[in-house]
């Protein structure tokens, strides 16, 4: 009973007065927790396996006991997956790519959105909105064509690129950069005009103002547009899928996948040790950055 | 020619209009070219890595097997000949619309849910229920694929406990079909969460008071305040999920690979098949350019919504 009333009070202090009310709204508050608990299962059931699953070896795997408990935990897996130099070199593939398309991302999309939120020029209206509706262009729209455009490409000047983990360097920026410019056009247009104007009053040039006032201040926004760009280059699946084959050049999602899995002998120990270890980036910055995170995922539909 | 002297580019404002009239002129000339070359990256990426490509799939399309003959509507005619292109048009409109309207109704249930929790420990929740989002689709395919093992599925275990099963997760074309659903509203679910959550937050208070001193019950309120202002962000989201949703790869070629005998192709996989596995490009561009007309409705939509708006403001 005390349980009760306290946690009424806690949820309402407003009208201490009605108690039918906030008995009524203790029980609404009672069965929220209760489906909340439901749903965060739900959803965690997926990661939380993938860890169980790694810490088993696989004769535990293939002993048929019970699946969701560990009963001899070992760290062998990844062991194993930490000392091979064909992991590691996913991994490296995979950082490499995402860190060098975060700062082209950038280094595009954040003059292109100072650009167009602020100076005007010819077409930049219909160029605002031309960005955005490059994001809802699909990658599996896009690929055939790409694929058959590095082909030929690699016809006319002897570059190859089909199959080198740096013509990923070249496409990703297609899902990235259009959400962030738009993302940063948003930050940008809620500088007050006053601040920029009185730079320039003071003599900065354009570069100035952008650098100086402009990136300070918008830096909540680069920072979600930031993360947003890594975790959607991490992920990517497709791209590498179909650009990349051999071993050496692939990223981690497609090398866990096509590797790992050898003809129809799973070792399912090892794959969820990887796909865990893949999943840590993103998972690690989303903790840490959660707020930033929310921003730039709630930017997208609510600014503009 | 007086002001051709007076170098004030800066500061067309604070000049007298009649005097700065050509300097502003110029100063605007020259302020629009440094705009136009600080665009130019983003002009020239999307002209040549997704214009172009967006167009050339048309024209690929329009080509034989080895692409060396032009041949019209060729590759659509095959198309509409074979079953499986439309086993694959059904099948992307099941998955595409059901996944979407599962994602809203859990996202809405569970936005409601943390809404009703005290602030303080939204925070929290919040960040565990997001969690599914932020892992990337592959990998949590992967955890999903070993959770529905033909022969060692978790859930199948569980499921024995109350004599039910063991389910062919991946392996009946019905059960398969329900499996690529479940994955994709697991994964996307959270983002409308997310979004619903915000718009919640933003329906000012009073409306609800006003309401309950009109003597609102809980589905009045829920029907005359929340969803009429919550209606903007309801339909934007789901038309964004949509078009992922159509347009999603990963969780059918990583689950099922389009199988039990292609009944869980998606327009994305299909093309992918076809395009890449088969060396068949212009057959594949055909195949996902069946996706172009879904997208262009909702693409209109939203873009009608993004004007509204900036006309508002």
């Amino acid at each position: 009973m005390t349980a009760t009333s306290a946690s009424a009070d806690l949820a309402l202090p407003r009208n201490p007065k009605h108690g039918s009310m906030s008995r009524d709204r203790a029980w609404a508050l009672r069965w929220s927790y209760v489906f909340l608990i439901l749903f965060v299962i739900f959803f965690l059931l997926p990661p939380v396996y993938m860890l169980i699953t790694s810490l088993k070896t696989s004769q535990e795997i293939s002993a048929a006991t019970n699946p969701w408990w560990v009963f001899r935990p070992t760290l062998d897996n990844y062991i194993e997956l930490l000392s091979s130099p064909m992991y590691l070199t996913f991994f490296r593939n995979s950082a490499l790519v995402s860190v060098f398309v975060v700062i082209i991302t950038m280094l595009i999309a954040i003059p292109a959105a100072f650009a167009l939120s602020r100076m005007k020029f010819w077409g930049s209206a219909t160029l605002a909105t031309g960005v955005f509706l490059t994001y809802l262009i699909p990658d599996t729209l896009l690929f055939l064509p790409l694929f058959k455009m590095f082909a030929i490409f690699n016809e006319l000047t002897g570059i190859q690129l089909i199959n080198k983990w740096y013509v990923l360097l070249i496409v990703y920026p297609t899902l990235t950069v259009p959400f962030c410019t738009w993302i940063m056009i948003g930050y940008f247009a809620s500088i007050p005009k006053e601040l920029d104007e009185a730079a320039l009053i003071d003599g900065a040039s354009y570069f100035q103002t952008l650098t100086k006032i402009f990136v300070p201040v918008a830096l909540p926004g680069i920072i979600a547009a930031t993360i947003f760009a890594f975790t959607v280059s991490w992920a990517q699946f497709l791209y590498p899928l179909a650009f990349t084959t051999s071993t050496d050049q692939l990223v981690l999602p497609v090398g866990i996948i096509t590797t790992l899995i050898k003809g129809d002998v799973f070792n399912w120990g090892q794959i969820m040790t990887g796909a865990l270890l893949g999943a840590a980036p993103p998972l690690i910055i989303y903790a840490f950055l959660m707020d930033y995170y929310i921003a730039g995922l709630t930017a997208g539909a609510t600014k503009g | 020619m007086v002001d051709a002297t007076l170098r004030s580019p800066a500061i067309p404002a604070v000049a007298s209009p009649r005097k700065a009239k050509s300097s502003l002129r110029r100063a605007m000339g020259r302020k629009s070219t440094i705009a136009f070359l600080m665009a130019l990256p983003l002009i020239l990426l999307i002209t040549v890595l997704v214009l172009y490509p967006a167009l050339y799939s048309l024209y690929l399309a329009t080509l034989n097997k080895g692409m060396t003959r032009f041949v019209g509507f060729g590759n659509f005619q095959f198309l509409f000949k074979r079953e499986t292109f439309w086993m694959v048009v059904q099948q992307s409109c099941i998955f595409a619309i059901t996944a979407v309207i599962f994602k809203a109704i859990i996202g809405f249930i569970i936005a409601h849910l943390v809404h009703n929790i005290p602030d303080k420990g939204q925070r929290k929740w919040r960040g565990m229920l997001l969690v599914p989002w932020v892992i990337p689709p592959a990998m949590s395919c992967l955890a999903w694929l070993w959770l529905f093992d033909p022969s060692y599925s978790a859930f199948n275990w569980l499921l024995s406990f109350i004599n039910v099963g063991p389910i062919p997760w991946t392996g009946d074309a019905y059960w398969a079909r329900f499996s690529v659903i479940l994955v994709n509203v697991w994964i996307g679910s959270p983002f409308f969460m997310i979004m619903y959550l915000a718009a919640l937050k933003s329906v000012p208070e009073q409306l609800y008071e006003a309401a309950a001193i009109d003597g609102a019950n809980w589905w009045q309120r829920m029907w005359y305040v929340t969803l009429p202002m919550m209606r903007n962000i309801i339909a934007i989201t789901a038309l964004f999920s949509l078009i992922v949703t159509f347009a999603n790869f990963d969780i059918v070629q990583i689950l099922t690979d389009g199988g039990p005998i292609d009944k869980t192709h998606v327009f994305a996989t299909w093309a992918f098949r076809v395009g890449i596995r088969s060396v068949d490009i212009p057959q594949g561009a055909a195949v996902s350019l069946f996706m172009v007309p879904i997208l262009a409705v909702a693409a209109v939509i939203i873009l009608r919504d993004i004007t509204k708006r900036g006309n508002e403001a």
